[in-house]
């Protein structure tokens, strides 16, 4: 397990569909895609289910 | 045993053939994030391919450097130096981790009978002696299973060639996807929770009290220690054959399959209402869609290449090895206006 530090994660969405999760990882803005094989969406699905990690709706 | 023999044996082993090397960039050519790394975050890449782990609160500068072990054909080697010293504790670990995709991994056979030991073999340079630990870890969804080795940097600040055997798993197959399956963990610095158990010298279930047991240094110690290392190579078999050096191109190639940069070069794209679209191949396919992170979202776009439209996130979609960037809630352009990419961009699928 990595020791990423996320401090914020908001779904984006395109034409009312979730595209992927704008986060805030080890302090960059990063656009992270709804892929089971990016290990940051990986780690951002771990925190989320260990309960450290909330991903708010998109605006 | 007869030069012909010898020739046989070792073509049947796979030794004899290129692409032996199942590291990419073990010769610490390729930097394409930079060359110098002050305080990296925990899980950040530095050189290609390899990532640095911390959790303790030393700090380190991480360097492409120049010094190298004479004679082997060797331009750069990876520099770790010490700038904030600290004792691990309880779980904490300090520790360089390369990533093997596992589909390229299938080579060694794991979980079958046909399983192949493996030699893992690099130059190493510290100005700290004593023990060290490699860890390696059989990623498969049923449970990570691991196995470790140790070296002894005998003679401070000097190059030294180590070579660790890895035993076969018959038993379990790593993944064989696009996802890791097997991972080398260099360990630098362990809390007493990651060694209290022994080392283990065959495949077992993972078992955190063993995963860096046999690790007696701890390089942190000290705001003037130093560890180098160059010339990874992890090949089937167990011997250790020379470094297979190949071209810059080549590992740049093979690393850009994991990430790349876009320059601010002015590609082109449109405006689809408030979003901004670009369209590229990537060369390599990268191994799966990756994360995007830019230079700066103020600027980012310029429309007609004259008038800076800023984005407020951007996001990528991924297929068949066509990458589609988007700028997101800009502001002012229209639906076909062509549009420039100015900031750099940076995608990510790394393992």
């Amino acid at each position: 397990m990595d020791n990423m530090t996320i401090t914020s994660a908001q779904y984006q969405e395109r034409d009312g569909e979730k595209v992927g999760i704008w986060a805030t990882l080890n302090g960059v803005q990063t656009g992270v895609p709804l892929d089971p094989a990016n290990t940051d969406y990986a780690e951002i699905m771990r925190q989320v289910a260990a309960g450290t990690l909330t991903i708010a709706d998109a605006d | 045993m007869s030069k012909a023999a010898e020739l046989a044996a070792l073509i049947g082993s796979g030794q004899a053939q290129g692409d032996k090397n199942l590291i990419i960039n073990g010769a610490m050519a390729v930097a394409q994030r930079g060359v110098s790394f002050t305080s990296p975050s925990a899980g950040a890449y530095t050189l290609d391919r390899f990532k640095y782990n911390e959790n303790f609160g030393a700090a380190c500068t991480i360097t492409q450097s120049t010094d190298v072990p004479s004679s082997n054909g060797f331009l750069n080697s990876m520099k770790i130096d010490i700038t904030t010293a600290a004792t691990p504790a309880n779980a904490e670990e300090f520790k360089i981790d390369y990533g093997v995709e596992g589909q390229d991994f299938s080579r060694a056979g794991f979980g079958t009978s046909g399983a192949q030991a493996l030699t893992l073999s690099f130059w190493v340079k510290s100005n700290v002696t004593g023990v060290y630990r490699v860890n390696f870890l059989n990623k498969n969804g049923t449970g990570n299973k691991i196995v470790g080795g140790t070296y002894t940097i005998n003679i401070a600040s000097t190059w030294e060639n180590k070579t660790i055997a890895i035993p076969a798993d018959t038993a379990q197959a790593t993944y064989l996807t696009n996802v890791e399956g097997f991972r080398i963990e260099f360990y630098l610095a362990s809390g007493p929770d990651r060694t209290s158990g022994s080392l283990p010298t065959d495949w077992i279930s993972y078992d955190a009290t063993r995963r860096a047991a046999g690790q007696a240094v701890n390089l942190a110690s000290n705001t003037s220690n130093e560890w180098y290392i160059t010339g990874v190579q992890l090949e089937i078999g167990d011997v250790a054959t020379p470094f297979e050096h190949e071209s810059y191109g080549d590992t740049l190639l093979k690393c850009q399959r994991y990430y790349i940069e876009f320059g601010s070069n002015g590609a082109s794209g449109c405006f689809l209402g408030s979003t901004f679209a670009y369209v590229s191949r990537t060369i390599p396919q990268m191994r799966a869609t990756p994360s995007i992170s830019v230079e700066t979202l103020t600027g980012y776009i310029d429309q007609y290449g004259t008038t800076s439209r800023n984005a407020g996130s951007v996001a990528v979609s991924h297929t068949e090895g066509h990458i589609i960037i988007y700028g997101n809630s800009m502001s002012g352009g229209s639906t076909g206006n062509p549009a420039f990419l100015r900031k750099q961009t940076y995608l990510s699928a790394e393992l």
